[in-house]
Parts: structure tokens; C-alpha cells; sequence
């Protein structure tokens, strides 16, 4: 699984994601400078890491997204590409129009760092092949802004094609508004592209892949991946 | 040519910070506000007189940057000199 990792001014979990991709997949990935206009020859995934871009100027995300490199991830993903945005990657991928809808402030106005339960909805995607459909996952959240929310008709068109990959929820795994910890609508913490090849999700899998962090929980996102390529090959 | 462009929540979109500001002019004591929503103005310089181009490249640089459509509405002004 080769993968590069786009690095943007005020990114700063770029280096958690290279040692969560290295550990599970044997390989370094790739550093994208957001100036550079092309990704490696060869990439399998790419990966927008949380953090900061530009300060959130603007709207979260929103200069990240015009950057150069950008063009060269909206052409991977036209080509079916895999793409994994998290936290500020899931916030530049909306701005980029990769994933629809917006990630808006929390609806208590606090940032929230700390670990929170998710819900897998499906088991048969790239990303999520490595857990079972229903499974709860402990997973690190650090966002001020990751209420997402999107008009009527797309969030219908969300649920309808089975696109809302992981949902906050209780550590039973009950969808209720006193366990969605930012507002989100429908308790949406991540989501895949309509073409199922670009997931955005707000939690930090990359914080939980190995012992000395408490929990691996993080772990089935990456070696799903990992085996996805390995079947692919 | 001075220009602004002023960007706002679309209705119905829930605006937390403007929810906080309106509960602080309430606790302040700011008699008759019953609802704030948070926007952001634009100051902008455009070089030569052309009004039709400025708003042109104005209603640019909204679509493409300064507003998140999904959620906001932009308004633009080309003032004076």
C-alpha cells in the first residue's frame, strides 16, 4: 500500500498518521508539500490529516482546499482513487467538494478533546472492512468544528445510499443526542463520497493503533485498507 | 474602487456563536435584541473604475472562496472612488 500524506501549513497530525500508516502497512508513505501539483507515481491512498490549515482562516479547510495539490486529489479520486480525510482532512475534503455538506462549529461552542464511541455502520468498504457492521470503536475526537450538517435532500440521499460510515454513539452502540458530542445531524461522524472512494470522518483513527496509547480501536481502519490493496493486487 | 462583499448564514442555519452573542447582550442588559446571527465583511480594493468588472470578478471570488454556498449568502457593494 503505497500512500501519501498531504502536508498543508498548520497541519499537525501529519506525522500520528505517517507512524499509524508506516506500523500497519510497512511503509512510509509519502509527504505532499500543498504547493506541489502532482502525487506520486503509484499512490494507492491518500491522506489529508487533521490539524489547523492556515489557522482555520476563513472556514475550516477553506484555503487548503484551493491549494495546488488539491487538483491532483480531486484527479485521483475521479479516477476512483482512495482518499482518507480526517478532522481538518474531512473539513478541507468538504471545501474541496470531494464530500458534501459542511462541518460547522459544535453546537456547545467548546472544543472537544477527548475519546468518544463510534458506531460502524457497514463492514463492506475499503475503509471499514476491517470491523463488523454495528461494532462500537473507542476513537480520540480533538475538533472545535465537526457538527456536520448538509440540506435535507442530501442528507436523505446520505442515509438512503448507505454512505454515513461511523455515528457517534453510546458505547452500546444507541444512536441518542446525550452521545453526539458536537450536534451533528443524524449523529454523522463520517461519511464516504458517492462513489464510495473518499471517507471523511472527524475522530482521529491514527490515535489509536497501538498499545502505548491505550487502545487500538484505530487499528481495523488501516489494516482493512491494507488488505483491501492486498486483495486488490 | 473600494468594494464589500458581506457574507451571512443562509435562514435556518443554526449560527451557535450568534445564539452566544445574542444570550450576552441579553445578560448585558441590551434591551429588545431577540436574535443575532454572525456574518463576515469583506473590505476590497479593485484596481481602475470598471464597475461591471469588479462585480464580476467580485461574484469570483465570493463562488469560489469568500463564501461556503452550502450555508451562506454573499451580497456585493462596489462603493465610490
Amino acid at each position: 500500500m503505497k500512500s501519501a500524506v498531504v502536508v498543508f501549513p498548520g497541519i499537525n497530525r501529519e506525522r500520528d498518521m505517517a507512524r499509524a500508516l508506516r506500523l500497519i502497512s510497512g511503509r512510509d508513505p509519502a509527504m505532499v508539500w500543498h504547493a506541489d501539483s502532482a502525487l506520486p507515481a503509484g499512490t494507492d491512498l491518500v491522506v489529508i490529516p487533521g490539524g489547523f490549515s492556515y489557522g482555520d482562516y476563513l472556514r475550516c479547510g477553506a484555503i487548503a482546499a484551493r491549494a495546488p495539490i488539491m487538483d491532483a486529489v480531486r484527479a485521483f479520486a475521479a479516477k476512483g482513487g482512495l482518499v482518507l480525510a480526517v478532522c481538518n482532512g474531512f473539513q478541507i475534503a468538504c471545501e474541496a467538494g470531494l464530500l458534501p455538506g459542511v462541518l460547522m462549529r459544535n453546537a456547545q461552542l467548546r472544543f472537544i478533546c477527548r475519546d468518544i464511541f463510534l458506531r460502524v455502520e457497514r463492514s463492506d468498504t475499503p475503509f471499514t472492512r476491517g470491523y463488523n457492521a454495528g461494532q462500537v470503536i473507542r476513537i480520540p475526537v480533538a475538533h472545535g468544528e465537526g457538527n456536520y450538517i448538509a440540506d435535507g435532500e442530501t442528507i436523505a440521499r446520505l442515509e438512503g445510499e448507505g454512505r454515513v460510515l461511523f455515528r457517534y454513539s453510546s458505547p452500546d452502540g444507541i444512536i441518542d443526542p446525550n452521545w453526539n458530542h458536537n450536534g451533528a445531524m443524524n449523529g454523522i461522524a463520517g461519511i464516504i463520497s458517492e462513489r464510495g472512494n473518499v471517507l471523511g470522518m472527524m475522530p482521529h483513527p491514527e490515535n489509536h493503533v497501538e498499545a502505548s496509547m491505550g487502545r487500538t480501536d484505530g487499528r481495523g481502519l488501516f489494516a482493512g485498507l491494507l488488505d483491501h490493496f492486498k486483495a486488490a493486487a | 474602487m473600494k468594494a464589500r462583499v458581506t457574507v451571512t448564514l443562509k435562514p435556518g442555519i443554526l449560527d451557535p456563536q450568534g445564539k452566544a452573542i445574542e444570550g450576552a447582550l441579553r445578560s448585558l442588559g441590551v434591551g429588545g435584541v431577540t436574535s443575532v446571527r454572525q456574518g463576515k465583511v469583506f473590505d476590497i480594493e479593485i484596481e481602475g473604475g470598471d464597475r461591471a468588472g469588479a462585480e464580476s470578478a467580485l461574484k469570483s471570488a465570493a463562488e469560489k472562496l469568500l463564501a461556503n454556498t452550502v450555508i451562506e449568502n454573499y451580497r456585493i457593494e462596489v462603493g465610490g472612488k
